[in-house]
């Protein structure tokens, strides 16, 4: 399996990403967003940070990277786009993913591991998550306040479309296990053909049991068997 | 009453945010873009009904909060 990291000024998270892909021995390149084509690839990753320093609103200036039209491409054929965190903000702006990530609740910025539920395994992303669907990984973010029209979010549910939601430890999906606010708890969604996933929390970093969990990684061997 | 005030960065202030918008533009094919600054707007109601009484205390709240006067100018616009 090969990947594509896109790197854009003010990534953060893109060697992290690139290290846990190649741990699952996944041929990755890095692609700087200046490039109009992808290399030859299944998976497209668009890592987290702060793209362009998060000017005029998340992820905006970055999806109209010359990049992001080959990227659109990709995904028509079917190929895999991974958004983390800012690369979720970045599908959003796309136009890829539905919806708007707003300031988190609390206006605070939020770094802490979050529990969530997988709801949705039936996809290439999380086929693994089967044995375990209530997992732990960490979240960094100001913006990650999912919202949508109140349409939107019956969509996304009766589609079974969200992937990711917050919960407890036990995997009760509350109001006090929201960290942020987002409608239905929701952490992450996929597109109608579901190769597309947007997600807020970080599993790239937490892939070895040595850094408290490994719970990320369960991703990224789904991706293998795919 | 309700007035609406806008606050951009002085001319002579570095915009980055304004300079990032121009050049995103220009890049999707606005070539007549010459140049973009940034500001804030907000939309403020005054429990008032006299017009002057109400552009003093906006001036003030500008002064104040809204603006750091060093590197910000500010507009007030009343709206009825």
């Amino acid at each position: 399996m090969k990947s594509a990291v896109i790197v854009f000024p003010g990534s953060n998270c893109d060697r992290d990403v690139a290290v846990a892909l190649e741990k699952f021995q996944i041929k990755n390149k890095m692609v700087w967003h200046d490039e109009v084509n992808l290399p030859k690839c299944d998976l497209v990753v668009l890592p987290g940070g702060f793209s362009y320093g998060d000017y005029l609103r998340t992820g905006c200036i970055a999806s109209k990277s010359k990049i992001i039209e080959s990227i659109v491409e990709h995904g028509k054929k079917g190929g895999l786009i991974l958004g983390i965190c800012n690369g979720f903000q970045i599908l959003i702006e796309t136009g890829l993913l539905p919806g708007v990530l707003l300031r988190n609740k609390k206006l605070k910025f939020l770094s802490r591991n979050v529990f969530l539920k997988v709801v949705n395994t039936n996809n290439k992303f999380c086929s693994n998550y089967k044995k375990k669907d209530i997992i732990k990984l960490p979240i960094a973010h100001n913006e990650g306040n999912y919202f949508a029209s109140t349409d939107l979010i019956k969509k996304l549910e009766n589609e079974n479309l969200v992937a990711f939601k917050y919960c407890d430890k036990d995997g009760k999906i509350e109001n006090d296990s929201n960290p942020n606010g987002s409608s239905n708890n929701i952490a992450g969604i996929l597109n109608e053909k579901k190769n597309i996933l947007g997600m807020m929390p970080h599993p790239e970093r937490l892939i070895e049991p040595i850094l408290s969990g490994d719970d990320g990684s369960i991703l990224f061997t789904s991706l293998l068997k795919s | 009453m309700k007035i609406s005030i806008t606050v951009t960065l002085k001319e002579d202030v570095l915009d980055p945010q304004g300079k990032v918008v121009k050049q995103t533009l220009i890049n999707m094919g606005y070539q007549n873009i010459e140049n973009v600054r940034q500001g804030k707007h907000f939309e403020i109601e005054i429990n008032e009904k006299d017009k002057k009484r109400a552009e003093i205390i906006s001036q003030e709240i500008c002064k104040k909060l809204l603006a750091n006067t060093i590197i910000e100018n500010y507009t007030i616009n009343f709206k009825e």
